[in-house]
């Protein structure tokens, strides 16, 4: 997993609440059998017709809106439990999503994917939308350590589970962890009352 | 302490801080999707898998629904399934793949072969692992990462969740399902009212239903944002376990359902959320947006109030607009199926309203059983020639029209009547749009042709 610590940059904002993975990758690009190159599908209903052809006003087709945050509306990665969903916003760039809220398994598997969901009031996600819209060069600054978010003259901290902020920063994912342990986990099988 | 953490509990291996936990995994279940590159993680680090008497796999999501006995013409389905075959033989993990009799929605096998039982920790790499919660469990869905961790410890690191309790009391009235029961609590809490949340279903209504219509219940509990659902086991639950292909039998059983009648949330417990519903204020519902949450009673109207952008974009992808009601409402196909209704019980339940009607001419109608053991349980009860009386045609298993990813699909524009569990955009196929319901209103709406009101139509 990358480490990261410290972002400085412009972000790309979808205003739409309840963004499911379906909308993020469409099921139908599931089948690949690696982690590569979903970024060229990431939210590819909304980006292109089905001849292809981009969706002229759809932000990620508008070169106006770059970087490496995307700020979306609330209730972000709901529905399936597809780790593709992270794999296609890392893979096209993201390394923060910024929203007022998310959804259980998208939250761990963008974490198990050095993405950083990070939450921020109802209030201060509106306030990063029009302080986007009215200047698409607003540089957002979001320092893991810190936990603070950076944007115009707002300054706000946001929460994140300790455990993880060590993994973030440092680029360790769970597995290395559990593999450390695995005396425990047979000292466990062993003392279980009741097992079938 | 509530069921949900009796279970916990009793799975912690070891305790990283206030609520993070190393938890215990006693079934993983594992599908062609969501496991490729898991393996390949393993393959990297140059281990195997660490028990395994405890992962099971099965093709299902990626699966034709018709001539599955010959290959699969898809090259890229082809690829994915053959894959899980060369990883399961390379790891020797059990499959039951394609043709195989036990073959099928992994969370229709599961509960219907014995491997699902109370009190167990459950995960599979799919959301709606939450239906095996039906039994006593706790059961939910991970992200690929996790399927590696498990697969080489049989451990995650877990953050405890919160507890709600959802209490459905009195009885439920004519024409009104599990689903219905579902999707109204969905309407009244939301698509991410229930997150952070591993909830549990109790009072009368709940305990009155057979465990194949828990099952619909908990497999919805993921589309209001809940981690799993629960049901505290009881006669109902071990009577459905005993004599299943893989539960425990003889002393080993006696065992087994002493501890299981531990199972419960003491008379003391504390929930972190706690709703009560009427089951008489239960209709049958229908969907009109797309996501879950939002959804009425067959005879309301689509809500004026709380209108925003996100709900208007939504009414536009559906065709449908504020205030308009959906009985009568012209459709073009109806799909049954899917891990929330494909079991026998449905089945049966959808023969026994189309026996001796015919299906509206302009309807494709998909019924996809969702395991080997219901389509062959299905035949033997003559249920495939009822529904062949009536034009529809029963297909093999597999996910199917749930996920616009194998064949199924329903074109764009077109209505779908769906009893399955998302109506997301785009969810059944580019442009598709999804009405979901319980199956009795997916039968009344193929041979209708539209949509209607189930109880004007039984006796
Ligand atoms: S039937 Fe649908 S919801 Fe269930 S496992 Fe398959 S794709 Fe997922």
């Amino acid at each position: 997993m990358e480490k990261l610590n410290k972002i400085v940059s412009t972000a790309v904002p979808i205003p739409i609440e309840d963004i499911d993975t379906d909308q993020i990758i469409p099921a139908r690009f599931l089948k690949a059998v690696s982690k590569d190159g979903f970024g060229k599908n990431l939210f590819r209903d909304w980006r292109y017709h089905q001849d292809e052809r981009p969706v002229k006003d759809f932000i990620l087709n508008n070169d106006t809106y770059q970087g490496q945050i995307l700020v979306a509306g609330k209730n972000f990665g709901c529905g399936s439990s597809r780790e593709h969903a992270a794999w296609a916003l890392a893979d096209y760039g993201f390394k923060v999503v910024i929203s007022s809220f998310f959804a259980d398994i998208f939250r761990g598997n963008a974490l198990n994917n050095g993405i950083l969901p990070l939450q921020v009031s109802q209030d201060v996600l509106d306030q990063i939308f029009s302080l986007i819209e009215s200047d698409h060069q607003t540089l957002l600054e979001v320092n893991v350590a810190e936990q603070t978010l950076t944007a115009g003259n707002l300054k706000v901290s946001f929460e994140i589970d300790p455990y993880k902020k060590v993994c973030l920063i440092n680029g360790y994912d769970d597995i290395d962890f559990l593999l450390s342990i695995k005396d425990d986990i047979e000292t466990y099988e062993k003392s279980r009352v009741f097992t079938l | 302490m509530t069921l949900f953490e009796k279970i916990w509990n009793a799975h912690v291996v070891k305790s990283i801080d206030k609520n993070r936990d190393v938890v215990y995994i006693d079934k993983h279940l594992i599908h062609e999707v969501t496991s490729p590159q898991a393996f390949d993680g393993l393959r990297s680090r140059g281990i195997g898998i660490f028990r395994k008497d405890r992962i099971l796999a099965t093709a299902d999501h990626n699966v034709p629904t018709i001539n599955q006995h010959l290959p699969i013409q898809e090259p890229l389905s082809r690829l994915q399934v053959e894959k899980l075959h060369e990883n399961c033989k390379q790891f020797d993990v059990e499959l039951y793949g394609l043709g195989h009799q036990y073959q099928g929605i992994v969370h229709v096998i599961g509960p219907e072969l014995g491997i699902t039982l109370p009190g167990m920790t459950i995960v599979c790499g799919d959301s709606h692992t939450s239906t095996h919660g039906a039994f006593g469990n706790i059961a939910f869905g991970i992200g690929t990462s996790q399927v590696e961790q498990v697969m080489a410890t049989q451990c995650l690191i877990l953050e405890k969740s919160k507890t709600m309790r959802i209490n459905v009391e009195g009885t439920l009235g004519k024409g009104v399902g599990a689903k219905d029961i579902i999707l109204f609590i969905i309407s009244r809490l939301s698509a991410a009212g229930g997150t952070g949340y591993f909830v549990e279903y109790a009072g009368s209504a709940i305990r009155s239903l057979s465990m194949e219509a828990r099952m619909t219940i908990c497999n919805m509990s993921i589309e209001m944002g809940a981690r799993g659902g629960m049901i505290a086991p009881d006669e109902t639950t071990f009577e459905y376990i005993k004599g299943r292909k893989f539960a425990p039998s003889g002393e080993k059983w006696e065992a087994a359902v002493d501890y299981w009648k531990t199972l419960y949330s003491d008379n003391d417990a504390v929930f972190d959320a706690e709703f009560t519903y009427d089951a008489q204020d239960i209709t049958p519902m229908v969907t009109y947006g797309t996501n879950p949450g939002m959804g009425m009673g067959i005879s309301e109207h689509i809500p004026s109030e709380n209108t925003t952008e996100s709900t208007l974009k939504s009414l536009n992808y559906m065709g449908l607009h504020v205030g308009e009601t959906l009985a009568g409402k012209r459709i073009q196909n109806v799909f049954i199926g899917s891990c929330t209704n494909s079991r026998i019980e449905d089945l049966r339940q959808v023969a026994d309203y189309v026996k001796g009607k015919q299906k509206a001419p302009h309807v494709k109608v998909y019924i996809v059983p969702g395991s080997k053991q219901v389509e062959i349980q299905a035949k033997k009860e003559g249920l495939d020639k009822i529904f062949e009386a009536a034009g529809f045609e029963l297909r093999e298993p597999g996910c199917s029209a749930c996920l616009g990813m194998n064949e199924d699909k329903i074109p764009s524009g077109e209505y779908c009547v769906s009893t399955s569990n998302r109506n997301f955009e785009g969810r059944q196929g580019q442009g598709a749009r999804t009405i979901l319901t319980g199956p009795l209103m997916a039968a009344a709406a193929a041979i209708e042709g539209k949509i209607v009101d189930i109880r004007e139509y039984l006796n």
